[in-house]
């Protein structure tokens, strides 16, 4: 469909009409807000609220909002939220339980209930490729998680390709960006280049066709496209990191007694950041409640992480108490055994792991220290 | 009620119980009846598992080790040990567990048939082996011959002592049991399980290995076995993994690349071999 | 027992059913036929150890005494088994007590005997080493799953 379609352009003022018509739809539009000094993911009212000319500087341990010179929406990478938290839910009750004489009621937690119809602007390719790894994740073949499909089924997507890589991007690395190719309804392309501001359009989907034809715009020109092109390229040459991700699980199964594991482990204080800022990891545990009463009970699950001291604990022992067992898990399991799981690696380079460890594990180091001390 | 909903599998069934039987003094079996959902009748393999669910308290993964022909009265074998399993030791006849399931893959019982079969269970680890046995009796002439090897801590920990007994007087089984330690009212074999093979002479080509016990005992069986002649492709084991959804979505049981819980919980030894061998898997 | 049917008898055992002729007379002029009733001890802890046995019918039960928790069996040898290795090593004393478990037939081997025979044809004594290293090797790996007592309670 996307080759088929011709590319669009969409005057930069026309931004907010595009959120009115998403609305209109009956979508609920989030977007990147500034929200105490950060970046985060939120519900967009309209345009004005994006973080228009503002930009971020990450390196490890490092985010910072900066002005820019200019007044793009989107001159920025991704902050720490991820899109996941709008499709797997961090908090959700499982169901409801009432105690009945000797017997009890379950009565389930209707994902209707819970499921906005969420319109995402401006995911970024390695967000979309995150979705995409999830979608694989809460639907594995045998399972489906029945409220992740029912989100992702009401959800609407408008990817903003990247025309600027931030310190610790590696899309280019592990093949996710800077530009997206499928899986989107609508994918941008933000051109500033003098007084012109427009943003070059292709349309992913029937839904994303509808949406464009409720609003002015143009067919985009040749010129215009390639100086989108020659900006999302640009993005592709600044990454800030890097990981070759050459026969990368075959060197890591390899190394699973590797020294450097003991090293990390040093560092790491297992606080699980890295697993709530990644876009991919998916872990949950349960949770079970009851009142005072004893007769009402529900079940919760939320996010965990196998950061945490119990992740792998069944009464009568711990299967991994320590931390390099924790991080060496979390790291083959991104890099490495998801590629068994679920045939695409966890990893999408947006690199927030590195960003938002408190004490600058970068996992771009790490594989490089595992393969040069490889066996 | 959106029908989606209805099956998510998430969501407990109660399910009465018919029965409990103490085996030792901290192991007990739950007989349990599991309500038919749309007149379709619980029907599991040997190996599956359960997730039980107590109520407000929480679950537990727990195998089950009944005959797959009697559908009516599921045993799950529990040894107390936490807040769940404490929970449901309290309950008796009449009282209502939560049920889903059953989860997992199952022993190899119908891919080998003609084959010699070799159980070697250690301690509650005869639990997901008992459904294997009564599947074999139920197709006795279909298999070659049959080997139970069973290893507990002292004589009071045998778990199914009655059957135990009726088995070793059966003349198409070789049961052979032993203890770790007793005093001296035991008469029995005592030593850990992997001694047991001293006794026993094993057709190597001609043998499957089922075995099932904590980590440990297992990895030193397989050696056993290995020392023995048994090709590594013909020994499977039962993991035993954290879990909390028992479908695959949580990602508490990952073994390597392997969710123990789809994908397992019993796994040729092949399979998992390169990670068995490792620690903190 | 007639010396032709002792030989027919321990040719059969596992432990010698591979051992050359020649050897297998060595380890007969060493032999004799021994029985103890259920319930009685072939040898206790810290006396010498003059011999090792193949147990032939019955089994043996080892023991220790470990003070309050009262007499503790740890192994039980069935038959076609190797009883006793203390004979082969210096102190040559028994490290446990071995009771009978049900009346026990067994053959026993004079370890003085064996002992001087190893010194004077080192094959055979190598030959006897090599068997007994690998009953230690059992042992040794067996004790070792014992000692991580796998079923514990929590």
């Amino acid at each position: 469909m996307t080759s088929r379609q011709p590319t669009l352009k969409l005057k930069s003022q026309q931004l907010n009409t595009l959120i009115n018509v998403i609305k209109q739809r009956g979508y609920t539009p989030v977007g990147p807000v500034v929200r105490e000094g950060s970046l985060i993911y939120d519900r967009l009212n309209s345009a004005d609220e994006l973080p228009r000319g503002w930009t971020d500087e990450q390196d490890a341990a490092t985010f910072r909002l900066k002005r820019r010179s200019d007044n793009a929406y989107f001159g920025y990478n991704v902050g720490q939220h991820s899109w996941k938290q709008f499709l797997f839910l961090p908090k959700v009750k499982l169901f409801t339980s009432i105690k009945k004489g000797k017997t009890f009621e379950v009565i389930p937690n209707s994902p209707h209930e819970i499921v906005q119809n969420y319109a995402f602007i401006g995911v970024r390719p390695c967000d979309l490729q995150a979705i995409k790894v999830q979608d694989l994740v809460f639907n594995n073949g045998q399972f489906t998680d029945p409220l992740y499909k029912t989100i992702r089924k009401k959800n609407f997507i408008a990817v903003v390709n990247c025309t600027q890589a931030g310190g610790t991007c590696f899309c280019v690395s592990m093949s996710s960006g800077p530009r997206a190719y499928r899986g989107f309804d609508l994918a941008m392309t933000e051109v500033l280049s003098g007084d012109d501001h427009f943003f070059t359009v292709e349309v992913g989907s029937k839904s994303g066709a509808e949406v464009m034809s409720e609003i002015p715009h143009d067919i985009a020109d040749q010129t215009q496209i390639e100086t989108a092109d020659k900006l999302v390229e640009r993005a592709a040459r600044q990454m800030g990191r890097s990981m070759d991700v050459k026969d990368i699980k075959e060197i890591l199964y390899a190394n699973l007694e590797n020294k450097s594991w003991d090293d990390v482990a040093n560092r790491c204080l297992t606080c699980a950041n890295c697993v709530m800022v990644c876009p991919t990891c998916f872990c949950s545990t349960v949770e079970d409640i009851t009142d005072v009463t004893g007769e009402h009970a529900e079940r919760w699950r939320r996010w965990d992480s196998c950061f945490t001291m119990d992740f792998a604990k069944v009464f009568g022992g711990n299967f991994r108490p320590s931390s390099k067992g924790r991080y060496r898990q979390w790291m083959t399991h991104k890099l490495a055994t998801w590629i068994d799981q679920f045939g695409t690696s966890g990893c999408v380079g947006c690199g927030r792991c590195i960003t938002w460890c408190p004490v600058r594990i970068d996992i771009t180091e790490e594989m490089r220290t595992i393969r040069s001390g490889a066996r | 009620m959106n029908s989606e909903v209805c099956i998510d599998p998430m969501i407990p069934l109660p399910a009465r119980i018919q029965r409990v039987v103490w085996e030792t003094d901290d192991t007990f079996t739950l007989l349990v009846e599991p309500k038919s959902e749309n007149g379709k009748r619980f029907q599991f393999s040997p190996g599956q598992f359960n997730m039980l669910y107590a109520f407000g308290i929480g679950e537990s993964a727990i195998s089950i080790s009944s005959d797959p022909l009697k559908q009516n009265a599921i045993a799950h074998t529990i040894h107390r040990l936490g807040f769940v399993t404490s929970e449901l030791s309290r309950l008796r006849r009449g009282n209502f567990i939560g049920l889903r399931g059953p989860f997992g893959n199952g022993w190899p019982v119908d891919r080998v048939k003609g084959m010699d079969i070799c159980i070697v269970a250690g301690g509650i680890g005869i639990a997901p082996l008992r459904p294997v046995l009564y599947s074999i009796f139920h197709n006795r002439k279909e298999y070659g011959r049959i080997f139970l090897l069973y290893g507990a801590r002292t004589p009071l920990d045998l778990l199914y002592r009655v059957e135990l007994e009726q088995w070793s007087k059966l003349s198409d089984i070789n049961v052979l049991v032993t203890v770790d330690h007793s005093d001296s009212s035991w008469k029995g074999h005592i030593g850990v399980v992997t001694n047991l093979f001293s006794y026993i002479t094993l057709n190597t080509l001609h043998t499957i290995a089922m075995v099932c016990g904590p980590e440990i005992m297992m990895k030193f069986t397989i050696r056993e076995l290995q020392q023995r002649g048994i090709p590594l492709e013909q020994i499977y084991l039962s993991l035993e993994r954290n879990m909390k959804c028992g479908i695959g979505l949580c990602g508490h049981c990952q073994f390597g690349p392997k969710f123990v819980c789809k994908d397992g919980p019993v796994f040729a030894y092949t399979q998992v071999s390169h990670f068995f061998e490792k620690r903190e898997i | 027992m007639r010396t032709r049917d002792l030989t027919e008898i321990l040719r059969h055992h596992p432990f010698i059913s591979d051992l050359s002729d020649h050897y297998l007379q060595t380890l007969l002029s060493c032999v004799t036929n021994v029985r103890f009733k259920e319930g009685s001890y072939l040898f206790r802890e810290g006396e010498e150890a003059g011999s090792f046995y193949l147990i032939r019918t019955g089994r043996v039960a080892l023991e220790i005494h470990a003070g309050e928790r009262g007499t503790i069996r740890v192994q039980t040898i069935s038959p076609g088994e190797v009883l006793g290795w203390s004979w082969l090593i210096s102190p040559y004393r028994w490290q446990f007590d071995a009771c009978a478990v049900g009346d026990v037939r067994a053959f026993a081997f004079d370890g003085k005997c064996l002992r001087t025979k190893c010194e004077t044809d080192h094959d055979f004594g190598y030959e006897m080493l090599r068997r007994f290293s690998h009953i230690l090797e059992q042992h040794l790996k067996a004790t070792r799953l014992q000692l991580l007592d796998v079923y514990k309670r929590q």
